[in-house]
């Protein structure tokens, strides 16, 4: 370990940011970080524009957040309003696989696929573009300015804006059909909100990726101070193994003395390349995502060295303790199935399998009933006892439905809507329920006058070859005598 | 402070304070921190100064926008008034029997009625429009003086039994009994005949002979009264003054002659056509086809098929 800092002489308000310029690495597990990259920045960027087919009553968006009509849009499934407990399950599912894959590769989130480090490492990527290497970028980040360094600046704030552009407006896809919404966008015709969600997410973007990058992760964050607490000795975290590398030494000092300096020689290649400035060979800290690069960079250094791999490296706590005493560590399937990860992976599981049954056994066809209160029943001048209600006929298909609303119950009763006459009353009403929507009837029952306060049923009936149907029982009020 | 000095471990100073051996270091603030605390403090001047903001003797400072709660109320009324302006016109605009023809501007009428309805006429009718004793329900097939919408619009316009309105619904059934024009048996005659006629009460004669001398000048031979005059149906299962025998025996002793204000010089034009319109969607409301010549064939025609 290193000793402790010198305090400096003047200590001010305020924590000054110590810029980072990550030094270039290749290794697994950056490779790994740019296939993360790439797949997750094609998936933000690209599903808007993904086509699915669902008839002509229906957008053929295949992911759509339909906010106006409130359908929510996903490949095959579409998501009403009543049904957001879906939704509410895949958030569910999606908390408990945030603890199951910390609590087998510790912060593998923040490492590889947080928005904010894959933009901070897209971002990052452009400086290098421009500016080139962490050491070309510190003599440029020194130097005083001049045209050259205003057209670097500019540029790369150029680039940085693009990006931050091109983010929030793939945001707002999601919404509404992209490529209309793309036309209007430019034609000035969308909506203010588009407008101000697209300006507030560039500059977010441009900000936060551009600028604030690991100040996020260390300052405003929540979710590393979240993990700190699910962490256990069983995770696999990134760590340094002291009782290796310590004491430091360069090769020389090896060379001259084998045996007394430890296989660290204090290249600092570990803190050079990591993103967010913090040296691993300190243990584990906030500052840390868990993104390995320091592992890559180890690694290069030891293999030039002819050293074995491995001096920084992902292991468990539990690990750490076995090979300091000079054991072997566990294999890593070991180290990822205990029994924490075993018991989220079954709730995950559960509640995974859960909504796919009830995915699967859905009613798409489905009646509601309103009745009036005010007044509860009425008599009709032949003496009849009227009720009122209102019914809803829920068609969540893409296309129109025949339907047919029959009375059960309720002996000699009759009903009529206010689209027909008395005169054509019955107990069957037949209608055509519009594609994807929910169709209002007002339905009049009259039943003989000597009727008594009862329950009876509305049946909700699908005539076409589908088939299908819902019931609802209700009241029925009449005078009690 | 005095005790200030560098903590070894961390390398930090301590901001001077000791509490039983605690200390406090003196860890530095972000300085984006530091510059949001500033802003907001900024800000909050500046929204000090132009709002309301310190409370004085009477009232809080007015702020230089003259910012008020009543104010924005003023101001979103006037936009919520002139987002409904194209609707009142175009309902202004329609002849109320044409109406029904755009759902949208029923719709609109529709909830315009309800709304009206609330405030102006639910004092009497109810708040379901189911009326009581002495007051009509309007959700029934029942109807004194007509029951297609222009029917109810003018009701509504003219009112019933308004002195100095010459297009006011007007009747009037003498006072059978305080006026001496019956005697008390006959009267009990004539109710019971009354009741027979929906089969309450057995048939008699003589109540019969004084109903065809007395009462079918008005309410038709057979009871089922005339629009004309608003004289109830005696022969359907709705009644206004209840259906009792001594119910029905009280209103022909001492008529009752309801009175309902003429809404016409009270709410604008539109407001009536709206509430014509609300009152004719609760169910009971008939259709210009429907619409009798006679009441007896309306009676029929509202039969169960």
């Amino acid at each position: 370990m290193q000793s402790p800092e010198t305090a400096p002489s003047h200590l001010d308000l305020y924590e000054k940011r110590k810029a980072v310029f990550p030094k270039a690495v290749d290794g697994r597990f950056r490779r790994f970080k740019w296939l993360v990259m790439v797949v997750t920045l094609a998936i933000y960027y690209g599903t808007p524009w993904l086509r699915w087919d669902r008839g002509p009553y229906a957008p053929d968006q295949a992911v759509l957040l339909d906010l106006g009509n409130r359908r929510f849009f996903m490949f095959g499934i579409e998501i009403w309003p009543h049904e957001f407990y879906f939704v509410a399950g895949l958030l569910i599912m999606a908390g408990i696989g945030l603890f199951l894959v910390t609590s087998a590769v510790g912060r593998a989130w923040c490492g590889y696929s947080c928005p904010q480090t894959v933009w901070t490492d897209l971002f990052q990527h452009v400086d290098r573009f421009i500016d080139g290497d962490r050491n070309a970028q510190l003599r440029l980040e020194a130097a005083p300015w001049g045209p050259q360094k205003i057209f670097k600046r500019g540029l790369k704030w150029t680039i940085y804006l693009v990006i931050s552009f091109w983010t929030g407006g793939a945001w707002i896809m999601y919404f509404a059909d992209a490529p209309t919404l793309t036309r209007d966008f430019w034609a000035g015709d969308a909506a203010m909100v588009a407008y101000g969600t697209v300006a507030v997410l560039t500059v977010m973007t441009f900000l936060l990726g551009g600028f604030l990058r690991e100040q996020v992760c260390v300052y405003m964050c929540p979710w590393p101070r979240i993990q700190t607490a699910m962490l256990d000795e069983k995770s696999l975290i990134v760590t340094y193994k002291d009782w290796r590398g310590e004491p430091r030494g360069s090769v020389k000092k090896a060379e001259k003395n084998p045996g007394g300096v430890g296989d660290c020689i204090d290249c600092n290649q570990c803190v050079n390349v990591c993103p967010t400035g913090y040296d691993i060979r300190n243990g584990q800290d906030i500052q840390c995502i868990t993104c390995a690069l320091c592992i890559d960079a180890c690694d290069t250094v030891m293999q030039q060295i002819g050293r074995p791999r491995g001096l920084i490296d992902y292991a468990t706590l539990e690990d750490c303790e076995i090979e300091r005493a000079g054991g072997a560590p566990k294999p890593v399937m070991k180290a990822l199935f205990h029994t924490r990860t075993l018991v989220y992976l079954g709730v995950w599981g559960a509640i995974g399998v859960a909504l796919l049954f009830a995915l699967g056994v859905r009613s798409q066809i489905d009646v509601s009933v309103q009745k009036d209160r005010n007044p509860p029943f009425m008599l009709m001048s032949d003496g009849e006892i009227r009720n009122a209600y209102t019914l809803k006929l829920r068609n969540m298909q893409a296309r129109p439905r025949p339907m047919q609303v029959t009375l059960e119950g309720l002996p000699g009763a009759v009903m009529w809507t206010d689209d027909m006459a008395r005169e054509k009353a019955s107990r069957i009403i037949r209608v055509t329920a519009a594609p994807d929507q929910v169709k209002a009837l007002r339905v009049y029952v009259v039943a003989p006058d000597d009727t008594t306060p009862q329950s009876f049923t509305f049946t909700l009936l699908a005539t076409d070859a589908e088939g299908g149907g819902d019931s609802s029982e209700v009241r029925f009020d009449a005078p009690e005598e | 402070m005095a005790n200030k000095r560098i903590d070894e471990p961390t390398g930090v100073e301590t901001v001077g304070h000791e509490w039983d051996g605690i200390e406090e270091l003196n860890n530095p603030l972000p300085r984006w921190w530091i510059i949001t605390w500033v802003l907001c403090i900024v800000f909050s001047i500046g929204y000090m100064v132009v709002y309301p903001a310190w409370p004085m003797l009477n009232k809080a400072t007015e702020g230089v926008w003259g910012w008020t709660s009543r104010g924005q109320l003023a101001q979103e009324t006037k936009v919520a008034e002139g987002a409904r302006a194209s609707t009142l016109a175009a309902l202004a605009a329609t002849p109320i029997e044409q109406i029904p023809n755009d759902p949208k501007l029923l719709n609109a009428a529709i909830s315009g009625g309800k709304a009206a309805f609330r405030v102006n006429c639910v004092q009497c009718h109810g708040s379901g429009a189911a009326g009581s004793i002495g007051y009509p329900n309007l959700n029934d097939d029942d109807w004194l003086w007509g029951g297609n919408v222009k029917d109810i619009e003018l009701t509504l316009l003219h009112g019933i039994r308004q002195p100095g309105n010459d297009q006011t619904r007007t009747s009037l059934m003498p006072n059978f009994g305080q006026d001496g024009i019956l005697t008390a048996a006959q009267i009990n005659d004539v109710a019971g005949h009354v009741l027979s006629l929906s089969g309450k009460a057995p048939a008699n004669a003589g109540g019969a002979a004084a109903f065809a001398a007395n009462c079918a000048v008005c309410h038709g031979t057979d009871g089922k009264g005339l629009r004309q005059f608003g004289a109830p149906n005696l022969a359907d299962a709705i009644w206004l003054y209840g259906g009792k025998k001594e119910q029905v025996t009280a209103s022909v002793y001492k008529a009752h002659a309801g009175v309902m204000p003429a809404w016409g010089g009270k709410l604008d034009a539109v407001t009536i056509k709206m509430l014509a319109v609300y009152v004719h969607s609760l169910g009971g409301g008939e259709d210009f086809s429907e619409a009798p010549t006679t009441p007896a064939v309306a009676d029929n025609g509202n039969a169960k098929p």
